[in-house]
């Protein structure tokens, strides 16, 4: 059925979350009354499902797959669909939706929520226009649109300080990493003399007298990466941006947003710049990746280990994560014949982390809504009073430890075996060791919630309260973080498809 | 389809449990149990196997789906039985409604989660003893540690914190490094193997495809990987000197936990020890037979010493552990029929006769609030069925015959006494694991003596009276099974002789 369709309709994921974005504003805007709370939820809960649908669909069809005649071009090249792209939007488009979902609980008592889903739902259109980003001026353009709703999300709570200052914070960090991006960007430009991916691959071949700039644009982009990912040495803005920003934006920001710097990261670098004519034009990029990874992923989990914030360790696990996921990119070698198992294996482990973190951030939402509190002894005595939730935190946190019963362990497992099977044991070693160490300080929750007893009998009786649109969203992702340890098969599979395809 | 239904079944009654309401939990629990216990004696009724699963014999009940493939490798739903997997799966069903039984009494707070997580944890133990490939039993191992971690942590004793996190912390790091040794084996293998069935693996190393792996020749990887899988198994069985885990997590766990715990889980690090170390890599262990023969002799002799200094009747059982758990590494180190029989049928025994003393002490301190020696004395005259049974289950600790433990040890030291040729020395290290049985006759009976006989005398202000029906029944049946297993044996020693004959064919013994 999909291939009776015209090319343009491979935009159609992307196409759905705008028009949700854009729907929302009407309403709004012609409406007023209509724009209650619940009913922008919806909406735009089923904008998002509507994409999802959608892409799984293509996925399934194979469209852009090299069995249906390969990726499709539009617009002059400058858009590209292919299973990566697809793969990728289904992230984005399940964390939007669950997001949305629980944001319709956490704001219940804000004054004009509308905003928040319509900013939402613009910013994932950013995301998904990213992933089909063929040449670097739409990769920039897509970037700012995922940039800059994130900054007024995370400034939603306009009377909180914390709020706002994280948004400043986040804002001029973001800016700075931005136009250090955009720089970049021109400087590949003047080496190579062209923005569409392959022709900047062309170019880097014969770039012989210019290497020296190629290589300062490659650089700054992987600047720009870094910030989008929230990787050292851009990674300051996560923690303040995380702990100020309403739980819910922080949920998206840490799951969906990180995603959409991994996506352009794997496709640009890989497609843009191919490992065996960078290097020999003197350009390592591959190596720079691994210094990252290395330091992102230790930095990350010793910094998490020493917090007493949830939410904060949290912010640090998730900068941790980014450095398990930049082994897809340092991980890769000229040739190397389990490039795309690596590649792919990242991709997957952006999936699972897509639902487990999620899920984690929205469960912090969840204690905020209570109004426990936000450090590690807040949270003591909570599985007495919301066993349910609880589980599906413990669920959440041990498979972002990597443990066998959940679906992390699968995506953290391939992601290691793939570096290994590539030639690359001190990354995944390095990687094995910081797993080792995160079970502590993820533990120590579900120590909390579990074994220790609350310091008042009072101190949880706000907890009585039953948010259903969040209590789903945790349920669904927590389910979800289960069921992909046996359902890990086709998403490696596509995973791997996907990544086989850029190499 | 069997197997599957009976470990859905486990899942799915976890679950009901899960939700039910605390007042009827409890008998819900049972109720559902009795099902996968009667799914194992179909097992056992049906059972048609020869042979040891690994080294390619024929698989009872098996079963196989395409799961995923890791680099070239495939993983699958890949579950049977031989004759060395099927009695420790009837110990599994048949001890968990006992222990549920045994916790009617002592259990007072969230009892739906209680049951809920014992059934999980069985679901998962089922799956540890059925699973023939490496993943699938990977998983179900490690998740055995989370209700495990649960059920000491929250309903456990005053130290329970520290015991669950120690437990947690232990065997955690242990499968890690016991993941990484397997994992080690099966990059040396290459391209020899196909999938990460077990059998599959145990035939490609016996066939001697092991090969280069980053420049480590095939005779260090396999040395290594053997004593990163001995280490990990180690933990759990646990051996001197990385036990200090067990007598924690007894003490704190309450009573049906350490039932489950000494009863079953212990037999994970046996039952791994036998199929991944000594049914795998056979050459390697009968080059470190003197060590590990050494490593269980002290583990006999200085398990047994512990139990003898301690005041608290649970930590004497727990320590004995230590001490039982010995006298199995040393039958499965000579790798002959009586040995590595011996050893299975003793996990087997074992797990009976310590479910039974852990029950046992349980019942006495339901009733005393307290478990230690110096504060009781004469409780055979206000408790008399239940000291009855407590009394019997420290005869079959000692190895008084025709009870389950006597064949256990007789078959191991028969096993072991005239193996010179896996083990020199054989019949000193045997001798001295005898006498490891003499201490415990001093320990057992020492505190029996204090605590059980003469006039009544307790500290605590509690009133002590007979026991209830339903937490002395459980006892019964398990005396019950311990006598049946001592009389005949034969019921379970057949299908493990069959299936471990292959294993000590396997060893190629030059001296």
């Amino acid at each position: 059925m999909v291939d009776q369709l015209p090319q343009w309709a491979a935009l159609a994921p992307v196409l759905a979350l705008a028009a949700t974005g854009l729907l929302l504003l009407l309403i709004d805007a012609i409406k007023p009354s209509a724009r209650s709370n619940t009913s922008m939820a919806v909406t735009s809960a089923l904008g998002a499902l509507v994409s999802l649908a959608l892409t799984v669909w293509f996925v399934v069809a194979g469209t852009g797959h090299e069995d249906t005649g390969g990726a499709i071009y539009l617009f002059a090249d400058a858009i590209k669909v292919d299973t990566m792209a697809l793969f990728f939007t289904a992230i984005f488009a399940s964390v939007t939706a669950l997001v949305v979902v629980a944001a319709h609980d956490y704001f219940h008592d804000h004054e004009s929520p509308a905003e928040f889903y319509s900013l939402v739902l613009f910013s994932a259109t950013g995301m998904a226009l990213l992933a089909v980003a063929n040449s670097l001026a739409v990769v920039f353009v897509a970037l700012e649109m995922v940039s800059l709703p994130s900054y007024a999300l995370v400034g939603f709570l306009k009377k909180n300080r914390g709020s706002v200052e994280a948004s400043l914070k986040y804002f001029l960090v973001g800016a700075v990493s931005s136009a250090i991006f955009v720089f970049g960007i021109s400087l590949v430009y003047a080496a190579t003399g062209s923005l569409i991916l392959s022709d900047v691959a062309e170019g880097i071949e014969t770039v012989d007298g210019l290497a020296g700039v190629a290589g300062a644009g490659i650089v700054m982009m992987i600047g720009g990466v870094a910030f989008k990912t929230a990787s050292v040495p851009f990674h300051f803005w996560a923690p303040e941006a995380y702990e100020g920003a309403p739980a819910p934006v922080s949920a998206y920001l840490s799951s969906a947003s990180k995603a959409a710097g991994f996506v352009v990261a794997f496709r640009v670098f890989t497609e843009a710049f191919p490992i065996g004519a960078s290097i020999s034009a003197g350009i390592d990029w591959v190596l720079a990746f691994g210094i990252l990874a290395v330091v992102t992923m230790t930095l990350g989990n010793f910094a998490a280990a020493v917090q007493e914030n949830v939410k904060r360790m949290l912010a640090y696990s998730s900068v941790g994560h980014a450095g398990y996921a930049l082994i897809g990119l340092a991980a890769i070698s000229a040739g190397g014949s389990s490039n795309d198992a690596v590649m792919g294996a990242a991709m997957a482990h952006l999936l699972v982390y897509g639902f487990m973190n999620t899920g984690a951030f929205l469960f912090v939402a969840m204690a905020e809504r209570w109004g426990v509190g936000r450090t590690f002894a807040d949270y003591a005595g909570l599985a007495k009073r919301a066993p349910i939730a609880c589980v599906a935190m413990a669920v959440f946190m041990f498979s972002l430890a990597g443990l066998p019963p959940f679906a992390g362990f699968f995506s953290k497992y391939f992601l290691f075996m793939g570096a290994i099977d590539n030639g690359f044991v001190w990354l995944a070693a390095v990687g094995a060791i910081n797993s080792v160490i995160s079970l502590y300080y993820y533990s120590r929750i579900v120590k909390a919630m579990f074994l220790d007893d609350p310091s008042s009998e009072s101190a949880l009786d706000a907890v009585d309260v039953r948010p259903t649109g969040l209590y789903g969203a945790v349920i669904f992702a927590a389910v979800a973080t289960v069921l992909l340890l046996p359902g890990f098969g086709p998403v490696i599979e596509t995973a791997e498809a996907a990544a086989a395809a850029l190499f | 389809m069997i197997i599957e239904a009976l470990i859905g079944f486990t899942f799915v009654a976890a679950l009901l449990v899960l939700l039910a309401p605390n007042e009827w939990a409890g008998r819900l629990a049972f109720a559902l149990s009795l099902v996968p216990f009667v799914g194992s004696l179909y097992l056992w009724w049906g059972f048609e196997a020869g042979g040891n699963a690994l080294t390619g014999g024929a698989i009872a009940f098996e079963s196989r789906i395409e799961w995923l493939e890791i680099g070239g490798r495939s993983v699958s739903w890949f579950v049977g039985l031989d004759g060395i997997s099927l009695p420790l799966v009837v110990l599994t069903t048949f001890l968990v409604p006992l222990a549920i039984v045994s916790a009617w009494t002592p259990i007072d707070t969230r009892q739906s989660q209680f049951y809920g997580l014992m059934l999980f944890m069985e679901a998962n133990l089922l799956g540890v003893f059925m699973a023939l490939d490496f993943f699938l039993w990977f998983i179900f191992w490690e998740a055995v540690l989370v209700p495990m971690y649960f059920l000491i942590g929250v309903w456990g004793g005053p130290r329970r914190k520290y015991a669950a996190i120690k437990f947690f912390v232990y065997t955690n790091a242990a499968s890690l490094v016991m993941f990484i040794g397997f994992m080690a084996l099966v990059f040396g293998l290459g391209d020899s193997v196909s999938s990460f069935g077990l059998p599959e693996i145990t035939q490609a190393l016996a066939a001697g495809e092991l090969g280069m792996w980053f420049g480590i020749p095939p005779e260090t990887l396999a040395m290594a990987a053997f004593l990163a899988m001995f280490f990990g198994f180690a933990v759990k069985v646990p051996i001197v000197p990385v036990h200090t885990w067990l007598p924690d997590a007894h003490v704190e766990a309450p009573t049906p936990v350490s039932v489950m715990l000494a009863g079953v889980l212990l037999k994970m690090g046996t039952y791994a020890l036998l199929r991944y170390n000594f049914t795998m890599l056979p050459d390697q262990a009968s080059l470190l037979a003197i060590p590990i023969a050494v490593i269980a002799v002290i583990s006999v002799i200085y398990g047994a010493m512990l139990a003898l200094a301690q005041k608290d009747l649970k930590r004497i059982v727990a320590y004995s552990s230590v001490s039982s758990m010995g006298y199995v590494i040393l039958g499965l180190v000579v790798f002959t029929e009586y040995g590595v029989g011996g050893a299975t049928f003793q996990m087997v025994a074992h797990g009976l006769i310590s479910g039974l003393m852990f029950m046992a002490v349980g019942v006495v301190y339901n009733a005393t609030h307290t478990r230690m020696v110096d504060d009781m004395a004469g409780m055979a005259d206000r408790m008399p069925i239940a000291v009855g049974i407590l009394v019997a289950g420290a005869f079959a600790y000692m190895g008084l015959p025709l009870m389950a433990g006597f064949a256990g040890e007789f078959f191991i030291f028969v096993g072991a006494f005239g193996a010179d040729a896996a083990l020199p020395y054989a019949p000193v290290f045997t001798a001295l694991a005898m006498f490891g049985i003499v201490i415990v006759a001093g320990y057992l009976l020492s505190a029996m003596q204090k605590t059980l006989f003469g006039p009544f005398r307790l500290e605590t202000d509690y009133e002590v009276g007979p026991a209830p029906f339903h937490d002395v029944a459980p006892l019964g049946v398990l005396l019950a099974a311990i006598i049946v297993l001592g009389v005949a044996p034969d019921l379970f020693f057949e299908m493990i002789r069959d299936a471990a004959l292959p294993v000590v064919e396997g060893v190629s013994v030059d001296g």
